[in-house]
């Protein structure tokens, strides 16, 4: 059996769940703060992942990345890279797609902290940053764990948005959920049913260690 | 000496109401605060320490404007050097009884005394989930004096400890407020709790 699309998905699923943590920090605090027009529009944007289908999304980022012109010109002859069909163009399609799965728990969990905490932390001499860092992020640490879980769940199920950017190249872009279909397509059920397996048992292992994890933090990661 | 003119509209559930205070504090003065609910204690202790920001006014403490609407003035919290005790204690569910008071200072030999006066010496390695009421409140009150400040803002700070407790901290703190010489406000629902300390009183209606 080739485990390559398995390895190529927790590759893609760690590396998203990396870049997101590091970009969806600091951007869920800053939507936490306070409430303007713009910040309800960003918020709207960043959404619409949850809702609007994987194939359409998939299909403007082809479209805005396609080495053919624009944007996607622009950064093959600038910068000589390529985001259709190629590994990078999937880490980028899954970090868009994950954003709210990432930002959303953060920015819940930072808004429900008391405001006083962060007072008392000002009225001690410090800094929104050391604010941050030492007070608020260490009392969200199961929205953190449940957040970065979900992200790394979720781009193990990613299908429609891959396969519009990324197709199906072996070893470069053919993750777990698109060998299934192909192994389907190639009426290789006992094939399909390997992968499934494996993403399967990943996935409930994964949700179920969050449960257990916030178990003890007394909070439902579905809250 | 702290000059205060300033005002700042309150919400309220019938309407908005305006909060005006105008008065001088003396340098090292006591000063007990009492009113109804919802008439802007808390609020006016959040302006001083700069966590609310009035809309009209000054703060000048001795020679330094803290704020001041007309020249766009507004010193922030962090430099303000205000120690603040709130109501609900806000004290950081990840840190220890001694880790609270080293967050706010490095001075060892301080974090001691602190420790001994609020008589959580041997609760230092406790977070505040497994402290009681009382207990907590006193941390507040460490903490907020951690940083050795020059104001003192107390709300509603004795609330949750017993009368010999109460007698006790009030007496050990008097010691320490006298010796840095803070300039100190308190928010009371009873104010003959404080009588025989405080210098002055404030009635907010």
């Amino acid at each position: 059996m080739d485990l390559s699309p398995i390895w190529l998905t927790l590759k893609l699923a760690g590396i998203t769940t990396l870049i997101l943590l590091f970009v969806g920090l600091p951007f869920a605090w800053w939507l936490s703060r306070g409430r303007s027009l713009f910040k309800i529009i960003i918020e709207a944007i960043i959404t619409m992942p949850l809702v609007l289908p994987p194939s359409v999304l998939g299909f403007y980022l082809l479209l805005a990345f396609s080495p053919r012109h624009g944007l996607g010109k622009w950064l093959q002859e600038v910068f000589d890279v390529q985001f259709v069909f190629s590994f990078q163009g999937l880490v980028l399609a899954s970090v868009i797609y994950s954003v709210p799965f990432m930002v959303g728990p953060i920015k819940s969990a930072l808004q429900q902290l008391p405001s006083t905490l962060a007072e008392a932390s000002y009225t001690l001499g410090k800094t929104e940053w050391q604010t941050f860092r030492y007070v608020l992020l260490p009392n969200i640490k199961p929205s953190l764990l449940t957040a970065a879980v979900l992200t790394f769940a979720h781009t193990l199920g990613e299908f429609g948005v891959v396969l519009m950017i990324g197709g199906s190249i072996p070893g470069v872009t053919r993750v777990a959920s698109i060998a299934v279909y192909d192994a389907v397509e190639q009426r290789d059920y006992a094939m399909a049913n390997n992968y499934s397996l494996i993403l399967f048992a990943i996935t409930f292992v994964l949700v179920i260690s969050v449960f257990v994890f916030n178990k003890y933090q007394a909070k439902s990661p579905l809250v | 000496m702290i000059n205060v003119m300033i005002e700042k509209k309150l919400k309220a559930y019938h309407g908005q109401q305006v909060l005006r205070v105008n008065r001088q504090f003396a340098t090292g003065s006591i000063t007990k605060i009492y009113g109804p609910s919802g008439s802007g204690k808390t609020t006016f202790l959040k302006a001083l320490a700069g966590l609310i920001t009035p809309e009209k006014g000054i703060i000048r403490v001795d020679a330094v404007s803290w704020f001041n609407a007309g020249a766009k003035i507004n010193v922030p919290a962090q430099k303000r050097n205000t120690g603040f005790v709130f109501q609900q204690y806000a004290l950081f569910p990840n840190m220890t009884v001694k880790q609270h008071l080293e967050y706010a200072t490095t001075d060892e030999a301080w974090i001691k005394r602190l420790l001994l006066l609020g008589k959580l010496d041997t609760l230092q390695e406790h977070k505040p989930d497994y402290l009681s009421g009382g207990q907590q409140q006193r941390l507040a009150i460490l903490r907020a004096l951690a940083t050795k400040p020059q104001i003192l803002l107390m709300d509603e700070p004795f609330s949750a400890l017993d009368a010999k407790m109460k007698m006790e901290l009030i007496m050990e703190l008097k010691t320490v407020i006298k010796e840095l010489n803070i300039t100190t406000l308190i928010v009371s629902h009873n104010p003959q709790e404080l009588d025989g300390w405080a210098d002055e009183e404030m009635v907010f209606e």
